[in-house]
């Protein structure tokens, strides 16, 4: 059956090993930045985490785990719930951050 | 509609067809309507278990029973009372019983999609029962937190909490695959025909129900998880004295807890919007309305949860956040309520049980809702936080609203199910004694709740005593209208008159077939041409 699906469908076009070394390599030079931020101070270290680190999950997402490579529907369910969470994470914010 | 009527009459499914008879065919199904009976007995089993609790808790209230038990059983009682109540009667509640055995017919379907996990859903809820059971009686006892378990004191505490919790998990689990199933079914087993708008509003509701139950519960399960962590190695996520944050704690089980709300009223709603149109013989008001504020209410219910939290020490901004959202939410449910009375407008209404029950709903849960409202604002909820006012306001929104509704939809469908009608009389016997006792405890606690008397006592100051007396009256007529109702129900699955196939005259799905419904539900899957809700085209086809 698996077969049968897969016959049918467009062929994927995956990136060479370049790609993956080079994203690979952005993920180290974001994570070095966030430690170099936690030395600074913790208000830094935390808006490093904040927008840095969705930024090498959705790299993650995007390269190695092939979002990339796949249809509209499921990139935005992905979104949704990744907004959800968002969401969530903003309301609690709104207590933790102004205790 | 086409014709649904199978020529030659199948057995129903309560004869034992399979190879299986007896209990064993019971414990063994994958029938959705013996499913749906399944947790009906033992969701009633567990309610008259909480209701005898609550009525001994009214008792120790009264200055002769003032004794009866002590003030460390008195704890336990508050605790084993909600989380009976809880998670195993209204959480549960309407989506186990009415969408298991009804969503299928409702949309053309022969089951849910998933049958063996639909009983696999049962089998989690009764064992997670069996743990809840079971924590009262070993280990040190009882747990005495609240059903809340609130942090750092369900960490301390001697009680057996760690079982009491993990039986909570296991509960959630019998949510979250009920949820899959039902989200599952609406998207892949409608019927030829049945588009979304053509749906009868009890699955919009169930749908939105079941986003909630798949999406909110897996929060508790973890912090659940947390606390048993906590209290065998110390972990120290929530416990201020290791530098957690017992607030947190408080966030996440509300994250959960509140939409739980939802699910626990959402069906009802739904059942409500079913009962109105049958007894007003016309289509309800709104239905697009009515659809969209489910799945509103799903939506911005989940952002409210903080407002259980107003005195607990959270942040200024967070306090006028989670305020104004709270108020919010009330919109789209308010929208509901005038659906409803605007169906009821100019109706040819047919005044009989289930319509009764189901007005009852709406005045009952129009005062649990507006209380709810004033305590959404800040400056009230402070006054009124922890004191009885908050007792009586969620028993007007929990039994009120989802037990009247649940009451309403067990007469509604009662004939579908059994294939037996009930003496109406007697149903209008007890919601006398019902509807007074309810008012008597409960508006009477809302009153000892503005005078300041705090939940959760075991004793109270002498100026409260006339109100606790009035309340515990109450309890008794409460009491009293519920064994008439259930005895009536329980008279009549054995020696009820034969009910038709429509006693109502309905036009949804489930009365085109016959009382009991046939084992798969319809002889052949009905083809869908219109809404559900034409009265008209009924009368003057």
């Amino acid at each position: 059956m698996n077969d049968t699906l897969h016959s049918h469908e467009a062929p994927i076009e995956h990136p060479g090993y370049g790609t993956f070394i080079g994203v690979w390599l952005l993920l180290l030079l974001l994570t070095g930045c966030l430690v170099g931020l936690s030395h600074v101070s913790q208000t830094y270290a935390v808006w490093g985490l904040m927008t840095l680190t969705p930024l090498k999950a959705g790299l993650v997402f995007y390269y190695f785990m092939h979002l990339k490579y796949e249809g509209p529907v499921f990139k935005i369910v992905i979104l949704v719930t990744l907004g959800t969470l968002l969401i969530f994470f903003a309301l609690l914010f709104s207590d933790v951050a102004f205790r | 509609m086409s014709g649904t009527h199978a020529t030659t009459p199948e057995p129903s499914y309560l004869v034992d067809t399979g190879t299986r008879t007896g209990v064993m065919a019971w414990l063994t199904t994958t029938d959705h309507k013996r499913i749906g009976l399944l947790y009906l007995y033992s969701m009633m089993t567990f309610f008259f278990v909480g209701v005898g609790i609550g009525l001994v808790m009214r008792l120790v209230q009264l200055t002769t029973f003032q004794k009866l038990v002590t003030a460390q059983t008195y704890n336990a009682m508050f605790t084993v009372h909600g989380v009976i109540m809880i998670f195993l009667f209204v959480v549960p509640g309407l989506p186990a019983i009415f969408g298991n055995f009804f969503l299928p017919i409702l949309i053309g379907a022969k089951d849910v999609s998933f049958p063996r996990l639909n009983l696999a859903s049962w089998y989690f809820f009764i064992a997670g029962a069996i743990l809840a059971v079971l924590s009262l009686f070993t280990g040190g006892g009882a747990p005495d937190t609240g059903w809340t378990f609130y942090a750092p004191f369900s960490l301390k505490t001697g009680t057996n909490v760690s079982l009491a919790v993990f039986a909570a998990f296991v509960l959630g689990f019998s949510s979250m695959l009920t949820g899959i199933n039902f989200i599952t079914t609406i998207h892949r087993m409608r019927a030829p025909g049945m588009h979304w708008f053509r749906m009868p509003l009890m699955c919009w509701a169930l749908y939105s129900t079941a986003w909630i139950q798949l999406l909110a519960t897996p929060i508790v399960a973890i912090t659940l998880l947390l606390v048993i962590l906590e209290r065998f190695f110390g972990i120290g996520i929530f416990d201020p004295a290791k530098g957690g944050d017992p607030l947190l704690y408080q966030h996440l089980f509300w994250i959960y807890s509140h939409p739980a709300v939802y699910i626990m009223i959402l069906p009802a709603m739904g059942a409500i919007s079913e009962i109105l149109p049958t007894f007003a013989k016309r289509p309800i008001f709104g239905y697009k309305a009515i659809a969209f504020s489910s799945m509103s209410i799903a939506g911005v219910g989940s952002l409210v949860w903080a407002h259980h939290m107003f005195t607990s020490g959270m942040s200024g901004m967070a306090l006028m956040i989670f305020s104004l959202l709270t108020m919010v939410v009330a919109v789209p449910s308010a929208i509901k309520v005038f659906n409803w009375v605007s169906t009821l407008y100019k109706g040819s209404i047919d005044f009989q049980p289930p319509l009764l029950f189901a007005l009852t709903f709406i005045f009952l849960f129009c005062i649990g809702g507006l209380t709810g409202v004033m305590q959404g604002a800040l400056a009230i909820n402070v006054h009124i936080h922890d004191t009885y006012f908050i007792v009586g306001h969620f028993h007007y929104v929990m039994f009120g609203g989802t037990g009247m509704a649940l009451f309403a939809a067990l007469l509604y469908w009662f004939p579908k199910m059994f294939g037996k009608m009930y003496s109406k009389k007697a149903i209008y016997a007890s919601w006398f004694p019902m509807f007074i006792g309810f008012n008597m405890l409960y508006f009477g606690m809302m009153i000892l709740g503005m005078m300041g008397m705090p939940r959760r006592y075991y004793v109270h100051l002498p100026q409260f005593h006339t109100m606790h007396v009035i309340a515990t009256v109450g309890s008794w007529f409460l009491v009293l209208g519920l064994v008439i109702f259930f005895a009536t129900l329980i008279y009549a699955t054995f020696k009820g008159e034969k009910a038709e196939d429509n006693p109502w005259g309905g036009v949804t799905l489930e009365w085109t077939i016959p009382s009991p419904p046939p084992l798969e539900n319809f002889d052949v899957i009905p083809t869908i041409t219109r809404g559900p809700y034409h009265f008209e085209q009924e009368e003057h086809p």
